[in-house]
């Protein structure tokens, strides 16, 4: 890795006035540099697809604070006990090994966007031609009254796939018969539009294989609808008769605040307790992407439709949840299509690569109960400044039980099929 | 893909294993399990193979008529050069060389196409093979060509004028982007089917097939449905030019 201060940068640069008539990357002796920041599926599918598809020819550097990434999507599935932490727990050795991708461990602290230069926490900086920056959403922690990031340590959010997760899942299995689960939704917009439902359905699962038919899951929502909402309730109804309630604004008349220890949630309505609190707040992009001055007064990435590069700085792509990515929700399959575009025009941009127009695709699995998947998907192009929806589908209720287990297959499938396509 | 590749091999898969059913109940009673065994037995075979009078080939050759058959031997399937030598080599498909390739296909065949990862326990193999040999003795399947609905017409020509059209593989590359999320690029399935590897033909019928609802599934529908026919063809070009890994 080369370590260039921006001290040095900026000596090395007025050392040759003649030097900054030629492309950044030449002036950087040698190939030209991709850093990407944040290794999940925007991040590790760019970073895999830019080495891949330039073979060689352009230096690629992912930044991620973890050693081993562990994704949020099918976290819930590990709620439910469908699968390991393991089974959703991933290796950067291949893109090392099989794509020459250097992989740095820690914390992205500040981006010096004059200097084109990555900031690490521990202070040495990593220059760039490129930066694509993809560090997922942080969490707006005063979204909800008297909750905060240390709070989380008891009433977790399991919003970031990990440790969160393995603590609510062990809160989860704590419950007894009779016990309530109270969920906190998050507002618009937010990662994985149908995630708090699955993981609802994935909670009433656990209760239910356990025979604790007296508990619930409640869950308030500051939204006054949700994705795939007619299926979800339908297969709450189902599978889990009395035992998912949903609330919405029209109800409980607004969430007023959280007190943690004494488990208790305030509405409008009335106080609701729980044994477990799961507290979603509201969500922005990653830290890196403010500190970058990428965001906009939304808290999310302004990004050109065509080719996911931020109308902030040029240089800059922003892919995946940081990004205002239009009517595409923020999704591990919508940050892995992204990815493919960026990848492209940031090839176009360093060794001339061809560029085709951008197409853009997204679908969403959701697991209710054991073989009873529902799922909504759909395409998106360029039109009028943003990314726009061309077509889409979504289950629908009624479905026979056959195409519902077919549906949780293809989840399989698609899970393996993404992994293998972010991690090589 | 999963749902409807299956619902489509067990169309066809599933004559015979009815057939069975009733053989079964003749022979032995009303006993449901061995039919059903027989079935489960087949499930993963029947996402690719057909089997049955009017069999067609699908990713894989149709196995009518298989046990005495030289591998890669039938006239109007592309197979892979592996298979093709493997019969020119003299393979010939009976009880022991079809256990001993189901048991690890990709070592037993280096760089054949079928994207099994094999079925390590002897037993299992043993009862696929002893259901196979009854179920694929039959009369060999009836020509593709002469049978077939309105539908298959509709897809046919539609497929005709994609096939004329010479497909640009580095758009199909770039367009891939969008199918390898879920099928995997290096030719493994693991509840999707693969796709590296597929002969043009079968690939733009396959699309064809979503255009006209002879394939539901949604997901692939929709992908279909905002593919250009140049893009169908730089798509065949790309993945027909892969070998599995």
């Amino acid at each position: 890795m080369t370590r260039l201060t921006r001290r040095q940068f900026g000596l090395f640069a007025g050392a040759s006035a003649a030097a900054l008539t030629l492309p950044t990357y030449l002036r950087a002796q040698g190939k030209p540099r991709v850093v990407v920041i944040g290794g999940g599926a925007g991040g590790a599918t760019a970073a895999r697809y830019i080495a891949k598809d330039s073979d060689g020819a352009i230096d690629v550097t992912l930044i991620d604070q973890s050693e081993m990434y562990t994704t949020c999507f099918f976290s819930n599935l590990y709620v439910g006990g469908f699968r390991s932490l393991e089974s959703i727990t991933h290796s950067y050795d291949a893109l090392q090994s099989g794509y020459g991708i250097t992989k740095v461990t820690g914390r992205a602290a500040s981006v010096d966007r004059a200097a084109k230069t990555v900031t690490m926490e521990d202070g040495s900086t990593v220059p760039y031609d490129r930066l694509v920056v993809a560090p997922g959403i942080d969490l707006v922690w005063d979204s909800v009254e008297g909750y905060s990031e240390e709070l989380a340590e008891i009433a977790p959010h399991a919003w970031k796939a990990g440790k969160q997760t393995e603590l609510l899942k062990a809160r989860l299995d704590a419950i007894e018969n009779g016990q309530q689960i109270i969920m906190v939704a998050p507002p618009n917009p937010y990662r994985c539009p149908p995630g708090p439902y699955e993981r609802a359905s994935m909670m009433a699962h656990v209760l239910k294989a356990k025979g604790l038919t007296d508990s619930k899951v409640i869950i308030l929502d500051p939204k006054d609808k949700f994705s795939k909402q007619g299926v979800f309730q339908e297969g709450w109804d189902k599978h889990y008769p009395g035992m998912v309630e949903w609330y919405g604004p029209d109800v409980h008349g607004g969430i007023v605040s959280v007190d943690v220890n004494a488990g208790t949630v305030e509405t409008d309505l009335d106080t609701f307790k729980g044994a477990l609190l799961n507290i979603i707040p509201a969500q922005k992009a990653g830290a890196i992407a403010s500190e970058a001055g990428l965001t906009d007064d939304s808290g999310f990435c302004p990004i050109m439709a065509e080719s996911m590069r931020s109308t902030i700085d040029e240089a800059v792509f922003v892919i995946g949840d940081a990004s205002i990515a239009g009517d595409m929700p923020k999704s591990a399959f919508s940050a892995n299509s992204q990815a493919k575009v960026a990848a492209m025009n940031i090839r176009a941009d360093l060794v001339d690569s061809k560029v085709f127009p951008a197409k853009y695709a997204n679908t969403c699995w959701s697991l209710v109960e054991t073989d009873d998947s529902i799922k909504v998907g759909a395409q998106y192009a360029p039109a009028e400044g943003k990314i726009a929806s061309t077509q889409g589908f979504v289950s629908q209720t009624g479905e026979d039980a056959p195409l519902r287990k077919a549906n949780y297959e293809e989840s399989v499938g698609w899970y393996a099929g993404i992994t293998a396509d972010m991690f090589g | 893909m999963v749902e409807q590749v299956s619902r489509h091999g067990c169309n066809s898969g599933l004559r015979w294993p009815l057939a069975m059913l009733v053989l079964c109940w003749i022979v032995a009673g009303p006993d449901r399990s061995v039919a059903d065994e027989a079935d489960k037995v087949f499930k993963p075979c029947a996402n690719c193979h057909e089997i049955g009078p009017g069999a067609r080939h699908r990713v894989g050759p149709h196995l009518d008529g298989l046990f005495g058959r030289t591998a890669g031997s039938l006239p109007d399937f592309r197979y892979s050069e592996g298979m093709r030598a493997a019969g020119a080599a003299g393979l010939v498909w009976d009880a022991r060389t079809l256990s001993d390739y189901l048991e690890k296909p990709r070592d037993f065949i280096k760089g054949n196409r079928m994207s099994f990862r094999g079925m390590p326990d002897a037993q299992d193999r043993a009862a696929l093979v002893s259901w196979l040999e009854t179920a694929t003795e039959q009369a060999p399947a009836a020509d593709p060509a002469a049978s077939g609905s309105d539908t298959d017409g509709l897809v046919r020509s539609f497929a005709d004028i994609v096939l004329q059209i010479d497909g640009d593989p580095e758009y199909g590359e770039y367009l891939a982007g969008e199918c390898v999320t879920c099928h995997q690029a290096s030719g493994h399935a693991d509840g999707i089917p693969s796709i590296v590897g597929l002969p043009k033909d079968y690939f733009v019928k396959s699309m064809f097939e979503y255009r006209t609802n002879v394939r539901s599934n949604e997901v692939m529908k929709l992908r279909v449905a905002n593919l250009a026919n140049d893009e169908i063809a730089a798509l065949a070009a790309y993945f027909s030019s892969l070998e599995p890994q």
